[in-house]
């Protein structure tokens, strides 16, 4: 009877083969050898229109070597993850998108070193701060995949230009322009701390911005490896200063109330009254491009674009981000092949110029990024600028307890009326 | 109690419910009765009806205006569930393949543990053994073991002795992948026996012991008094059981994700339809559709078993 | 997909089928089969009981010994004595999340059957019966994810000066109140959630009760009528004897899903705002924070919480054999 109905279900299916690769130039793959029908499993957070990018990224690549990709996104990735190393049932290639859970896949002794191919290419493509992410107690483990920088300020240009408003330059004049904004009527900023389980998470971008800014690296580095207390003035400072942007009901939570709608509101909605006019600015990541409704221009006189949260002084290029790891389960030939391929400049340029990422690997082209407009291409200048400070989160760095448990907690409960110092303080009496 | 007689009963019952319709708190209390109903009913279904409504507007006014001004605000579309059914991205093909996987998983892994259980439950029930009412309790008990503690040591064994089986038959039969539904089924069947069989003993100890010693005087064993009175007269209770146990497995993400490949070989919808809200659950709005999607089979289901329910337990003879 | 692929599938359904069909055919066979006397009940017992006692033994009992052990043990998987459980009523929201417990376990079985009850009794034999208990039912049927999109839209909350899309604080708005933050303010946000439990559940209660008060004799409500005595006195002294055993059932049934439930609370406040609950507590440790120490002790607490719904279910499981 299901039978059946499977029969006639295969109708509207259609037999569909995957797509062989048809006239590809195989020369740029004869590098990583040829295999007849190995297949590498590849387990990541990566869903939807993004997954379909990665996997026409390695068509070619497939066609070419014989490799069998079968790729496996899921939204339950950190925790499935967990699950499926201790049960015995690891992919073989898995995209980490914390160096924390990375870390602890190493302590639980489930991953395997990088092989010599791949630490080439990381020597040859990354900076020594990325290569660092990938390294567990001075072993290399896992080369860099994509990127996203963090703290971003999206805003409205014909609000800024209609109303006299200029980019700020500093920290000091982000503060005076939200002054200005509210003074002028309006609603400087709106702020969305849900998301799900997750809640609060964007409010740890904030202070993790300020602290880097603010402090500099040096103490961003002992705060994140808790050679600081986490509580530490500095860091009271930092979360101070976030707090007279977002915990003043002058400034928030425009489109949606007032501070207190700023949990309820999902990060991803939180930015859309910026389109209305109905707040000046949002504070988040690279990746919100994606966010906005899909006829939405991405440009310095569209719709909406974005500036970096400032520094101290003008000038300033410190900036904090994430991205992907690809750690190994198992060990074999093509395997390997992958990973090297992952790792190389030639696959960075394929994805980046498929659209909607950028990677801090330094053979990338910005030009590639074009299609994705000025914002993405800016982004991967910012990466590869040897000037640049860059950070990974510092959640992620975290172990897990702090950087997804007590730290987003913190974030909520500050939001909802606790002092600073408290909040802080908890996260470090949970921290062990 | 012979089919005539009970049709008289009921015959008759009906005339005297008549007869005492003519008194006006009777009347009044059917009336209230139906009005309560009615409340329930609306009030149990409007949430729904507010996925119902949202499911047809567009992402942007969903999030912005409520669905009852789907009149002020139009924007009736099927935007959603296109982008649910058809969505032609390569690496997921159509839900097609899900559904079937779904279907696949759900059967079996609700056959499966009723069988178990009601062997289980007849034995505790009418097979008199030392400790019988330890163990019942311990199987009982275990009905609080939270599901995801016992997914890591199960999957162990899984990979140690089910996957080379399933490799085994692989290379016999090449068109069958070596991924495939059996750890699946094994899972959903352990996970569910100690509430079915919690349920299921419940009614069958209720059947009455002179019809069951009626039958171990004429000679019949523990497996014909199983299949031709047990099972035939626990139908209602086992129809009821079926249907959450197919609930359960049909809109279970947590053991798919553990258990099968995650790929179109043997993820079931609920796997497909998680993924289409977005690496960061940008396009949740897709959600409302796929939640519809994914309710039309188990529908079905209750429809098709309710006419089990319906014959009661043991019409018309007297408890034991 | 393929035709080939398809085939595969059908294969391992059919195939799957078929040999539990047969394993169980040789049980009954073997069954009626064997020699008399005391070595025939022990076997009959083993072919009864077998099968489902291995899978328990395998897939539940073992994990729940191994996590006994792993409540006593740091993230290291060195035993720590008592540390989790000081670790566990020490923290500042233990007490609330233990009270939260309490609450929902008070709440979802008694609220969730009783409508069902009273529901069930009211459609009973009434025109369109099946049409009312699919409308009761169909919370239960539809996927969590559906689930938590559908009271999103319940619970929403817009300030006063933006159009509301959430239907509750709609009404409040129509009806001259203030908007409220139904998931952020205490102590309601416990009950908005524990709402949302009591609505999946009812359907459950509702059909198992269906089924149960179908079951009592027609006799018993016919000479009660003869009787005299009114709908109420027959509710009570008719059917609520007939189907007590089930409604031990459902209310044990619903404690104990109850006292697991965490998905609600993780996605739809993730335990902010004082709404947490034991399993969630679990959930994020042993998950989330890779603790899977703590996270076993609080297991353990929930086996505990669970003991007197055991206790009395023995109690009446003893009373019921000796009426046999």
């Amino acid at each position: 009877m299901a039978g059946v109905g499977a029969l006639a279900l295969t109708g509207c299916v259609g037999d569909m083969d995957p797509q062989a690769g048809e006239d590809v130039d195989c020369a740029a793959y004869e590098q990583y050898g040829t295999f007849e029908g190995e297949e590498v499993s590849i387990y990541a957070t990566i869903l939807d229109v993004e997954a379909d990018r990665l996997n026409e990224s390695w068509a070619d690549f497939e066609a070419c070597t014989g490799i069998d990709i079968a790729y496996e996104g899921s939204s339950e990735f950190e925790t499935q993850i967990n699950v499926r190393a201790q049960g015995g049932n690891a992919p073989d290639l898995a995209f980490f998108p914390q160096p924390g859970l990375l870390a602890s896949m190493v302590e639980q002794g489930h991953l395997l070193p990088a092989p010599e191919e791949v630490e080439a290419n990381v020597d040859e493509y990354w900076s020594e701060d990325w290569k660092g992410y990938g390294t567990v107690d001075g072993e290399f483990y896992a080369a860099p995949l994509m990127a996203n920088i963090k703290g971003y300020v999206w805003y409205q240009p014909s609000f800024f230009t209609d109303n006299g408003y200029e980019v700020p330059a500093t920290l000091d004049e982000m503060d005076d322009l939200t002054a200005q904004i509210a003074s002028d009527g309006f609603m400087p900023w709106c702020v969305g701390f849900g998301s799900g389980e997750a809640t609060g998470w964007p409010g740890t971008d904030w202070v993790e911005d300020y602290v880097l800014r603010l402090h500099g690296p040096e103490v961003y580095d002992q705060w994140i490896n808790h050679e600081i207390p986490f509580d530490d003035p500095q860091i009271v400072e930092a979360l101070g200063r976030v707090g007279d942007l977002i915990k003043n009901d002058e400034y928030v939570n425009g489109g949606w109330g007032d501070v207190s709608t700023i949990t309820g509101t999902d990060f991803g909605d939180a930015g859309m009254p910026v389109l209305d006019g109905e707040c000046a600015m949002h504070h988040q990541a690279s990746f919100y491009a994606g966010f906005w409704p899909e006829e939405t221009e991405i440009a310095e006189d569209g719709d909406v674009y974005a500036f970096i949260t400032p520094g101290v002084d003008e000038g300033a290029n410190a900036v904090t981000g994430g991205g992907e790891l690809v750690g190994a389960f198992n060990e074999s030939e093509a395997i390997t092949a992958v990973q090297t391929f992952l790792s190389s400049s030639e696959w960075a340029n394929l994805r980046v110029s498929l659209g909607g990422v950028i990677s801090a690997n330094n053979g990338v082209d910005p030009a590639n990024a074009e299609s994705s407009g000025q914002l993405l291409v800016d982004a991967i200048g910012t990466l590869q600028d040897p000037e640049t400070t860059f950070r990974f989160d510092g959640s992620d760095l975290m172990p897990g307890a702090v950087g997804a448990g007590t730290f987003w907690k913190a974030m909520v409960d500050w939001i909802s009326g606790e002092d600073s110092e408290k909040v802080l303080g908890e996260v470090e009496s949970s921290w062990n | 109690m012979s089919h005539t007689t009970e049709t008289r009963g009921r015959v008759s019952r009906r005339q005297r419910l008549e007869l005492k319709s003519g008194r006006v708190k009777s009347t009044l209390t059917t009336r209230l009765a139906s009005a309560a109903a009615l409340v329930i009913a609306v009030l149990w279904t409007i949430p729904t009806f507010g996925l119902f409504v949202s499911s047809f507007r567009e992402p942007d006014l969903i999030e912005t205006t409520g669905w009852w001004t789907i009149f002020e605000h139009p924007g009736f579309t099927l935007g959603n569930y296109q982008e649910v059914l058809l969505s032609g991205s390569s690496s997921a093909p159509q839900l097609g393949e899900y559904f079937i996987n779904s279907l696949f998983i759900a059967i079996p892994a609700t056959l499966f543990p009723l069988v178990l259980a009601s062997m289980a439950a007849y034995a505790f029930a009418w097979i008199k053994f030392k400790g019988s009412s330890t163990l019942f309790v311990l199987v009982f008990a275990l009905q609080i073991v939270p599901l995801q503690l016992a997914l890591i040591p199960l999957l162990q064994l899984t990979v140690t002795f089910l996957h080379p089986l399933m490799g085994g038959i692989s290379d016999v039969l090449p068109f069958v992948p070596d991924q495939q539904y059996l750890p699946v089924w094994i899972a959903h069947t352990i996970f569910a026996l100690p509430l079915a069989i919690f349920l299921l003993h419940n009614f069958i100890a209720e059947i009455p012991s002179d019809v069951i010693e009626a039958a171990r005087v004429d000679g019949a064993g523990h497996g014909q008094i199983f299949l031709k009175i047990v099972l035939p007269l626990a139908m209602p209770a086992i129809a009821s059981v079926a249907i959450f146990q197919f609930l359960w497995v049909w809109n279970d993400l947590l053991v798919a994700l553990v258990f099968s490949s995650g790929t179109a070989e043997t993820a079931p919808l609920t796997q497909r339809l998680a993924e289409l809200a977005g690496s960061r659950g940008q396009n949740w709005a897709r959600l409302t559709a796929g939640a519809f999607v994914s309710l039309i089979v188990p529908l079905i289901v209750f429809f098709s078993l309710q006419r089990y329910f319906v014959r009661g337990l043991l019409a018309g003879s007297a408890k034991g | 997909m393929t035709s080939l692929d398809l085939l595969g599938k059908i294969l391992q359904f059919a195939t799957g089928l078929l040999v539990f069909a047969a394993v169980v055919a040789v049980i009954m066979v073997v069954l009626d089969r064997t020699g008399r006397g005391e070595k025939r009940n022990t076997l009959q017992l083993v072919l009864f009981l077998g099968p489902a006692l291995a899978l328990l033994a395998i897939g539940l009992i073992y994990p729940a010994i191994r996590t006994s052990f792993m409540a006593f043990t740091d993230r290291a998987g060195e035993f720590n004595g008592m540390d989790n459980f000081v670790w566990m009523f020490t923290q500042e929201e233990a007490l609330i999340t233990l009270w939260n417990t309490v609450l929902w376990v008070i709440f979802v079985p008694t609220v969730s059957t009783a409508i069902g009850l009273i529901y069930a009794v009211f459609i009973d034999k009434s025109r369109g019966e099946k049409f009312y208990k699919m409308l009761v039912f169909m919370p239960m049927a539809i996927s969590f994810v559906g689930a938590g999109i559908i009271w999103r839209f319940m619970y929403a909350y817009r300030s006063e000066n933006y159009e509301q899309y959430g239907l509750i604080n709609q009404l409040i708005v129509t009806f001259g109140g203030e908007p409220q933050q139904i998931l952020q303010n205490t102590p309601w946000n416990t009950f908005a959630l524990i709402v949302v439990m009591i609505w999946i559940q009812t359907g459950f209660a509702m059909t198992v009760l269906s089924a149960s008060i179908k079951g009592v004799p027609a006799e018993q409500h016919e000479a009660a009528m003869l009787d005299g005595a009114s709908p109420w006195q027959r509710f009570v002294n008719v059917t609520i004897p007939g189907i007590r055993s089930s409604l031990v059932v459902v209310i044990t049934t619903i404690t104990i899903a109850t006292l697991k439930i965490f998905d609600i609370v993780r996605t739809m406040t993730a335990g902010n705002f004082e709404t947490s609950v034991v399993a969630n507590e679990m959930y994020t440790q042993a998950f989330r924070s890779g603790e899977p120490g703590r996270g076993a002790a609080l297991a353990l607490i929930l086996f505990v919480m669970v003991t007197p719904i055991v206790v009395y279910n023995v109690r009446v499981l003893i009373k019921q054999k000796e009426i046999r």
